[in-house]
């Protein structure tokens, strides 16, 4: 589906006498600490359309729009979803946070430096969704989130180059600057003292069926 | 998409009731449905969001089992403490399945009542009997690399997706459920999933407007818990075959063996009387094979999924092996 079809106005507004029968209610959203309110917002407008189409933040981007692609990354109280499968009018309590909302050209956010100063990407169209998402990956790495590629469940996660590919692979960038991406992470990882500059870095495994 | 009316529930009585309603459906995390409405392949005229029900604790059962809330998210799930430390194979199971923006959205409950995966399914335009009764399965001759060959029917062969079910069927866990007419029942998630035979789009033995509010897990298995997931590349996609199991050697012998199998089968897949082949023996070679044989004798392959058969045997074998290594027996 594309935003054509969410402003389709003529098939949107049927029953719309009776409020229980609403195919639009007026929505309010928390982005980047500021209230919107989107009046008669169609209820099948995504985050993503709301915040591009309707609110001029085209940070998040439309990649594949299904989930797959991660370019629409934002987070949700903290958390990282995909803003493509997330309906505004579900989201009116939430806490929602853009690229616009990390950082900004004069005041960058240090994972916004690093990527520039690894050159983690090509095009850009990936990159609001790799930060948004890289930032998030901080954020479970501090809690102590396992993922697929870690060994012991109940240690400590090591920090290594694997982990941070793993963590990384809802996020594709099709002119595949996966090694400057993995590089500004770690980069901001050891600024920050997560990850120190000697961790071991191994490769990105291909078979899994060592772990546990 | 087509527009729909929304309604936020917090009351379960009231939840079952609207989803009882023609053209209504429950919404939770919404990771599939948003997405197969998006293609029109669901249709509803109401979505019902019971993200209001407290359905998101996982609690420790008097039995020594655990009770997960339907609304408890895959991230949760897989990074609670408990469940990293006792039933290791259902974290691992989950962090092997889609991608952290995912998992923080999807659901325990959504996650057992996600659709297939078949491209067919997914086109709008081609025949499909889940998608269209009766209309036919383009995928039996046609693309079926990644579809299913146990529990398949001349009208279907979609695989089920989940790898947190083939973990879940493994574990034993049992379905919570709220009925409509206000009751609540426990089904086992083995009985929960309906085989195609020539009604594919009937997916589970849920009755219209039935919600589930927990999955139940008895007291942890004992023994090493693997979770081992074939895939065409090594994150972020669904499995060709995969392999959760537990296995507990004392002895130089398998004391304790449980596998099941995700990418293989219409449903999570399981098969009791494989595992008590292997049960109590070294677990050599040929033993391993009586098992898989066991397992595969009833796969229907088809062409191009027919390397799952060997790859399944292949992946036995490998579990196997490891939980012995592991124990210091020479395999």
């Amino acid at each position: 589906m594309n935003q054509a079809s969410v402003n389709q106005d003529s098939h949107a507004v049927a029953g719309q006498s009776d409020p229980g029968q609403a195919t639009r209610r007026t929505v309010s959203l928390t982005i980047n600490g500021r209230q919107y309110d989107l009046p008669e917002l169609d209820n099948r407008t995504t985050i993503l359309d709301a915040c591009r189409e309707h609110l001029g933040l085209t940070g998040p981007k439309k990649g594949c729009d299904h989930g797959q692609c991660g370019a629409c990354t934002v987070l949700i109280n903290g958390r990282r979803v995909n803003s493509c499968l997330s309906l505004a009018v579900m989201h009116e309590q939430d806490q929602i946070e853009t690229i616009e909302g990390i950082g900004t050209p004069d005041e960058l956010a240090p994972l916004q430096a690093a990527f520039l100063e690894e050159d983690a990407y090509q095009c850009g169209y990936c990159t609001a969704g790799q930060i948004c998402s890289a930032k998030a990956l901080l954020s479970e790495l501090q809690q102590n989130w396992p993922s697929h590629v870690t060994g012991d469940l109940t240690a400590p996660i090591p920090m290594t180059d694997a982990e941070i590919s793993e963590r990384m692979s809802g996020n594709i960038c099709r002119c595949s600057a996966y090694p400057n991406i993995v590089r500004a992470i770690r980069r901001v990882m050891v600024a920050q003292g997560i990850a120190s500059a000697d961790e071991p870095v191994t490769p990105m495994a291909g078979s899994m069926g060592e772990t546990a | 998409m087509k527009p729909f009316v929304y309604q936020r529930v917090t009351d379960l009585a009231d939840a079952v009731q609207q989803a009882s309603q023609d053209e209504a459906k429950l919404i939770a995390g919404g990771t599939n449905l948003l997405d197969l409405m998006k293609l029109e392949i669901e249709k509803p005229a109401k979505l019902v969001d019971i993200n209001g029900l407290a359905l998101d604790q996982i609690e420790a059962t008097s039995d020594g089992g655990m009770r997960i809330g339907a609304l408890v998210t895959n991230s949760d799930l897989a990074n609670h403490p408990r469940i990293r430390q006792d039933y290791a194979v259902l974290s691992r199971a989950i962090l092997a399945g889609a991608s952290g923006q995912l998992r923080n959205k999807a659901t325990t409950g959504g996650n057992l009542l996600q659709r297939t995966r078949c491209h067919y399914f997914y086109q709008p335009d081609s025949a499909c009997n889940k998608r269209k009764p009766g209309s036919g399965c383009p995928a039996i001759g046609g693309e079926n690399r990644g579809l299913a060959i146990l529990g398949v029917s001349d009208h279907c062969i979609a695989q089920h997706p989940s790898d947190m079910a083939v973990a879940m069927r493994l574990l034993d866990a049992r379905v919570e459920t709220r009925l409509p007419d206000g009751g609540s029942r426990q089904i086992p998630l083995v009985d929960f999933y309906c085989l195609p035979g020539d009604t594919p789009h009937i997916e589970t033995v849920l009755q219209p407007g039935e919600l589930i509010t927990h999955v139940v897990l008895p007291a942890p298995p004992t023994g090493r818990h693997d979770y081992v997931k074939v895939r065409d590349r090594a994150s972020y996609a669904f499995a060709l075959v995969s392999i959760a199991s537990v296995i507990e050697v004392q002895n130089g012998q398998l004391a304790a063996i449980r596998m099941a199998f995700g990418g293989i089968g219409v449903q999570p897949w399981r098969n009791e009387a494989a595992e008590a082949i292997l049960l109590g023996s070294t677990g050599d070679s040929a033993t391993i094979d009586q098992a898989a044989d066991l397992l595969l004798c009833a796969a229907q392959p088809q062409t191009q999924n027919l390397f799952k058969v060997s790859l399944t045997r292949r992946l036995i074998h490998q579990a196997v092996q490891q939980a012995l290594t592991r124990a210091g027996v020479a395999a």
